[in-house]
């Protein structure tokens, strides 16, 4: 069954694709005639169901947020702007399952998601069969953009970044010199504790210790008493936020209060919760910025809650960006055909053009692999134990 | 080299001896139950992971309430204690009644799937439970007992390290001697221990001579089980965050501990323990020293395990194990 659909969809493609062709054979004889009549889509895909449907559903709602906004432009031009929200439900079947259909329909030139890597890289496999201009607001895997597909982009930091921005922050702005590095030896942190290592040495900073720990075990007294002997002025931890907890709580506990940082995956409430007070002083990178810390994202948020009547998300603002970025592309593209309506592929070499749009929470310029060379990643700090942080600096790339 | 061994072992060693505390204690229960069944009980540690979690609840309804704030700490954990203890031994009991009970007759197999079986439920349950109370399974329960004590172990001897002790380890280890000593003498002076030596040497004997024979396989279920939940409490206190995965681990550490001492054995079991936390501990402070760094701390438990595989090639029955005919 899945051949046979994967068949048809093709099919169904191959004969859209030559319908489309075949119409911009008629618009050139008979221009302005059907001026009011095309349409033009653009897809979201974010999980709008499950556990992460708080976070994908303002993915949704911030790129609706600005195809509100833009619907007057585009009428102007005449065409009229629909967005269609899919549900990836986190599920990598699903997304490619959605790509498919968003694929086979001519009418989308573009869409905006996801906001799981997992799905984001499957899914986009399809994208790249269609033609079709994929901006990511959340993925930050580093496969994402690693594989040469040309319909891809992203305007967050990747991975790979955090590492050494956090070493850059840790020395220079921290003035860390002696640093010991815990990892919780999985792919990610283990991943993430290497690129910082490396970053923090070729800084001049001094490595004094480099340990592993055990996911699942709660008594890091023998690390920790490495840490006492060894007297370092800053920790890094390579891992999620149980272990990191529990180690910045039994390294209070024997006296440390140097400054502790993790990446993304310390992000979370439960880390508080678990380490309580002596959360302060400890620093997390993450590639979501703080969206109020501008005039313009401060009205964005009210914006955004006059509309939807809910606070924003740390992705809201990432969401309608994208859409900023994708809509100028198809602004561009159609400007670039002569006010007709363009092919996916000119859309696609149009946004790979975009080298300096300025969005709410980040500027946008796409480099040749589509990751967006003004991408930075956010360094919050704990001055108190309650979530979330708050942002301390910024490091770009 | 050396000087960083010295100057941080009085740290060691207190560190060692609470986490070879616990693990003593879980080890007894799947002692005794081995002792008495030829049973390795692998549920065991989901028994202690359960008490974690009742103990927990207590003490977050007990400071919910107000109760935490008047009531002297020390006396509110002896409630909580006594409370779980109690609760996790019918646990234990009927655990026993129901999954190793009608399998008593069947091969030994079948009883360790049933045993693996128990074990998977319980984690579940508890992480279905926790989760629907609170919205995820990660549970902190209020901090009790965080005053740090220093000894002044450099007054002892100059190259020392000052070390500290919070005032919950004391407390942990303090309760485990006294539920140690408490068994053994259960076990060796009184009748019911005796019947229970009884049963492990020759159940169908032992019933011949009028003892109840599933009276005392209950009993021993009970206690080793109440044992293990009041181990998760003093672990709660400890380490303060709990997750419903923790028993894993630590039961097959403890397991380990349980085979180092001779198995079936009480007293090889409370050694097994104890030298276990010590290697463990003493191995993630120091490895990487030892070994410039060669081997880290990650592989403290290659390290442990290690001296393990030794000390069975020399001795298969363990530490303690010569004495097999008195098994618990």
């Amino acid at each position: 069954m899945g051949i046979k659909k994967y068949f048809s969809v093709l099919g169904s493609t191959a004969l859209l694709m030559s319908l489309m062709v075949g119409c911009g054979g008629n618009d050139e004889k008979e221009t302005g005639s059907s001026k009011d009549s095309k349409v033009i889509k653009i897809a979201t895909q974010s999980p709008l169901s499950g556990g992460s449907a708080n976070l994908g559903e303002s993915i949704k709602l911030g790129a609706q947020l600005k195809l509100e906004e833009q619907k007057k432009a585009f009428e102007d031009l005449g065409f009229e702007l629909q967005l269609v929200p899919y549900d990836d439900q986190a599920d990598p079947k699903k997304g490619v399952a959605n790509a498919q259909l968003i694929g086979a329909d001519a009418d989308y030139l573009g869409l905006v998601g996801h906001l799981n890597s997992g799905v984001a890289i499957p899914s986009s496999e399809i994208y790249e069969k269609n033609n079709l201009l994929m901006v990511s607001p959340a993925n930050t895997a580093v496969d994402v953009t690693e594989r040469g597909l040309k319909t891809v982009t992203r305007i967050v930091a990747r991975d790979d970044l955090q590492g050494p921005a956090g070493a850059q922050y840790a020395i220079e702005k921290l003035g860390a010199k002696k640093i010991f590095v815990i990892q919780d030896k999985t792919a990610y942190g283990t991943g993430l504790a290497d690129a910082f290592k490396k970053a923090a040495e070729e800084k001049g900073a001094e490595v004094v210790g480099y340990e592993g720990v055990t996911i699942g075990e709660k008594d890091f007294n023998g690390v920790i008493n490495q840490l006492l002997s060894k007297k370092p002025d800053f920790v890094f931890f390579g891992g999620m936020y149980t272990e990191f907890g529990l180690i910045v709580k039994q390294a209070r506990e024997k006296g440390l209060e140097i400054p502790f940082m993790g990446g993304d995956g310390v992000d979370s409430s439960t880390l508080v919760e678990i380490a309580g007070d002596a959360v302060k002083n400890v620093y997390y990178t993450s590639v979501a910025g703080d969206t109020k810390a501008t005039e313009e994202g401060k009205k964005f948020a009210e914006n955004y809650k006059s509309k939807f009547g809910k606070e924003i998300e740390s992705f809201s603002a990432y969401g309608y960006d994208a859409a900023g970025v994708l809509l100028e592309s198809i602004k561009n593209a159609i400007e670039a055909n002569g006010k007709k309506l363009p092919t996916r592929e000119q859309v696609v070499s149009e946004a790979k053009k975009v080298q300096d749009y300025q969005g709410i929470v980040t500027k946008v310029g796409f480099d040749d692999k589509g990751d967006n060379t003004y991408a930075e990643v956010y360094i919050y700090k704990f001055n108190e134990a309650k979530y979330p942080g708050s942002l301390d600096g910024k490091v770009s790339k | 080299m050396i000087e960083h061994i010295i100057s941080t072992l009085p740290q060691v060693l207190i560190d060692g001896l609470a986490l070879g505390a616990v693990y003593a204690i879980i080890a007894l229960g799947y002692t005794m139950v081995y002792g008495i069944l030829e049973l390795i009980n692998f549920a065991h540690g989901e028994i202690f992971m359960t008490g974690a979690f009742i103990g927990t609840a207590l003490f977050i309804t007990l400071s919910g309430l107000g109760f935490l704030a008047v009531m002297p700490a020390l006396l509110a954990l002896l409630l909580v204690l006594i409370v779980t203890s109690i609760l996790t031994g019918f646990l234990g009991v009927g655990i026993e009644r129901v999954a190793y009970r009608p399998l008593r007759k069947a091969p030994k197999l079948i009883t360790l799937i049933s045993a693996i079986g128990v074990s998977f439920l319980l984690q579940d349950l508890v992480r279905f439970i926790t989760e629907l109370k609170k919205g995820n399974y990660i549970l902190t329960g209020p901090s009790l007992f965080t005053e740090q004590i220093s000894i002044k172990a450099s007054s002892i001897l100059s190259s020392f390290a000052d070390a500290q002790i919070k005032s919950s380890t004391i407390i942990l280890v303090v309760t485990a001697i006294v539920m140690m000593i408490g068994l053994d003498y259960f076990v060796n002076r009184t009748k019911w221990g005796m019947a229970m030596r009884a049963v492990a040497q020759d159940r169908d004997t032992a019933s011949l001579m009028s003892i109840n024979v599933n009276k005392v396989i209950s009993l021993t279920f009970f206690l080793g089980s109440a044992l293990g939940g009041a181990t998760g409490v003093l672990f709660a206190v400890q380490y303060g965050t709990i997750d419903p995965y923790i028993g894993f681990i630590l039961g097959l550490k403890a397991f380990t501990a349980a085979v180092l001492g001779g198995i079936g054995n009480i007293r090889g079991a409370m050694v097994g323990g104890l030298v276990l936390g010590l290697i463990e501990m003493f191995a993630a402070a120091n490895l990487s020293v030892i070994t410039s760094n060669v081997f880290t701390a990650e592989y403290k438990d290659v390290f442990a395990f290690i001296i393990l595989i030794i000390v069975l090639i020399y001795k298969p029955e363990g530490i303690f194990g010569k004495a097999v005919a008195e098994k618990v």
